[in-house]
């Protein structure tokens, strides 16, 4: 069963940022696929200009963390597709730097507040005062589920960068809910990047670690993701708004998982 | 954007749904055919149960939601006359006026909402289990409530402990059979706006008032809105959700102070 026959966004406008790889580039062919017009934003011009080829959109060179780009991203869409109907802040970095609040330095923090919490602060206000004027919006953040459970494998300024994401969407769909505007934070659990998977590969039992806490007993793939933000993205959604939209395998919910 | 009708996700799948006479139901009813599943539609009003029924090209069976017999026949006849249940909506669901604040609400209104709201969906999962375990497939869904997670000063009492019941019920579930194929999630409605609360709202304003101040989105949800929902927690577009409390809530769980 496919899922490739919903047309939710037909005549739509879509901005993706990081939607080079991973879930921004799962998601970027889905949205395509149901009939939006996608603007790609990335760093990675290469395979940036690439996904844009394949979708049939945009692209956008974007540091998410500079606000002169963000304008750009967002008026190069305004005046190339006339709007902005679904805005989906999906860049964010998770160095090895960033790891247990006692080896973290300020830097390592600052660089991943940077660009997963600033930025997105940064897109919101720039995408908003759009979406006011058309009256209608959606616009999704990507956090994580780590925004709602610790994990002793920490990467603390990813966490904290992603409970803030949480808060602020939170506070961004009740501020703007009666303007025709959604904002819902989009909380992923561990998804199967190529990266990861290489690294499970080679060490087993850093696999197994995770694997025991997750009810569904594997990752997420990009796809699972994209297909939770195009339900989020489209008017199916319509009385969902400040939400914490979990897409993780049963894991917030679980204590002993099932021996398989 | 255009609506959802157009999403064909659910093509070979069959569903049943009890409670499907009432506005949710009825509503996920046409949804899910809409889709292309063969909707199993259940209830106890047979006039109205038969005429939804032959509005959706499904078929009708009549059952009381509390009685062991009845549900067994539910599922046993599904079985047998369309060889899988891939869906299974259990809405069933009552809030009498009885059933009010805990100073006021006697033993047996208590009770026979936790009978209908609550012991029939766990007689109800118990009894669909076995089927969806044979085939390692199966989407349970189970109707809970925005007062699973919130309280109300309007309180009625034996409804929200029965719901908070069935979201816990759901999470364990979930995590349980999450290895075999199976997913139980819960759907958590906001306030919905049925005929028959239309019409007091109507005859009360203030009384929409009082509840209105709380909504982000300034209005009441519709039972469509719901119904978009179970279609996405049917559909293997939610692969990767197992487990949850699915609030379709308008933003209330989220907000403290909403827009004026």
């Amino acid at each position: 069963m496919g899922w490739s026959n919903c047309q939710r966004f037909t005549g739509a406008v879509a901005v993706i940022t990081g939607a080079a790889s991973g879930i921004g580039l799962a998601t970027a062919r889905r949205l395509a696929d149901e009939g939006a017009q996608v603007v790609v934003a990335d760093i990675d011009d290469q395979a940036g200009i690439a996904v844009a080829e394949q979708v049939s959109g945009t692209y956008v060179r974007t540091d998410v963390t500079n606000p002169e780009d963000v304008e750009a991203m967002y008026r190069t869409t305004v005046q190339k597709h006339g709007r902005v109907d679904v805005a989906f802040h999906n860049a964010g970095i998770s160095p090895p730097e960033d790891d247990s609040i006692l080896d973290t330095d300020m830097a390592a923090w600052q660089r991943v507040q940077e660009v997963n919490l600033t930025s997105v602060y940064l897109c919101c206000k720039t995408v908003l005062p759009i979406m006011i004027s058309q009256g209608s919006g959606c616009i999704i953040n990507t956090a994580s589920f780590v925004a709602s459970i610790g994990s002793a494998t920490s990467q603390i300024s990813y966490t904290a960068s992603k409970g803030g994401v949480l808060a602020m969407t939170r506070e961004l769909g009740v501020q703007f809910a009666r303007q025709g505007i959604r904002v819902n934070a989009l909380s992923p659990g561990p998804v199967a990047t190529p990266l990861l998977m290489e690294l499970f590969a080679s060490d087993p039992e850093r696999r197994e670690r995770r694997m025991v806490h997750i009810p569904m007993g594997r990752f997420a793939e990009a796809t699972e993701i994209a297909a939770a933000v195009a339900f989020l993205a489209s008017d199916d959604a319509s009385f969902i708004t400040a939400s914490n939209f979990l897409v993780d395998g049963g894991i917030t919910g679980a204590y002993l998982t099932p021996i398989s | 954007m255009t609506g959802a009708a157009n999403c064909r996700r659910l093509v070979g799948r069959v569903a049943v749904i009890t409670g499907a006479t009432g506005g949710i139901g009825h509503a996920t009813a046409i949804r899910l055919a809409g889709e292309g599943a063969t909707v199993v539609v259940s209830g106890r009003d047979a006039t109205r149960g038969s005429a939804i029924a032959s509005e959706i090209g499904g078929h009708f069976i009549a059952a009381e939601a509390t009685s062991i017999e009845d549900t067994q026949r539910l599922f046993r006849e599904t079985h047998e006359r369309f060889g899988s249940i891939d869906i299974c909506f259990n809405n069933a669901g009552i809030s009498p006026p009885e059933d009010d604040s805990i100073l006021i609400t006697e033993m047996d209104a208590w009770q026979v909402v936790q009978d209908v709201n609550l012991t029939a969906v766990y007689l109800a999962c118990r009894e669909v289990l076995p089927y969806m375990l044979a085939q390692k497939r199966g989407s349970i869904i189970n109707n809970a409530s925005f007062v699973s997670v919130m309280g109300a000063a309007i309180s009625q009492i034996s409804y929200t402990a029965s719901k908070a019941g069935v979201v816990a019920m759901s999470r364990e579930l979930g995590v349980q059979f999450a290895r075999q194929g199976i997913r139980v999630n819960a759907v958590s409605p906001g306030p919905i706006i049925t005929p028959m609360l239309t019409e007091l709202y109507a005859r009360d304003p203030e009384r929409a008032k009082d509840r209105l101040v709380h909504i982000p989105l300034g209005r009441f949800g519709a039972a469509e809105e719901i119904a978009s929902a179970v279609a996405f927690l049917a559909s293997d577009d939610s692969s990767f959700i197992t487990a949850s409390n699915f609030l379709v809530d308008g933003g209330i769980t989220g907000a403290y102070v909403t827009p004026a």
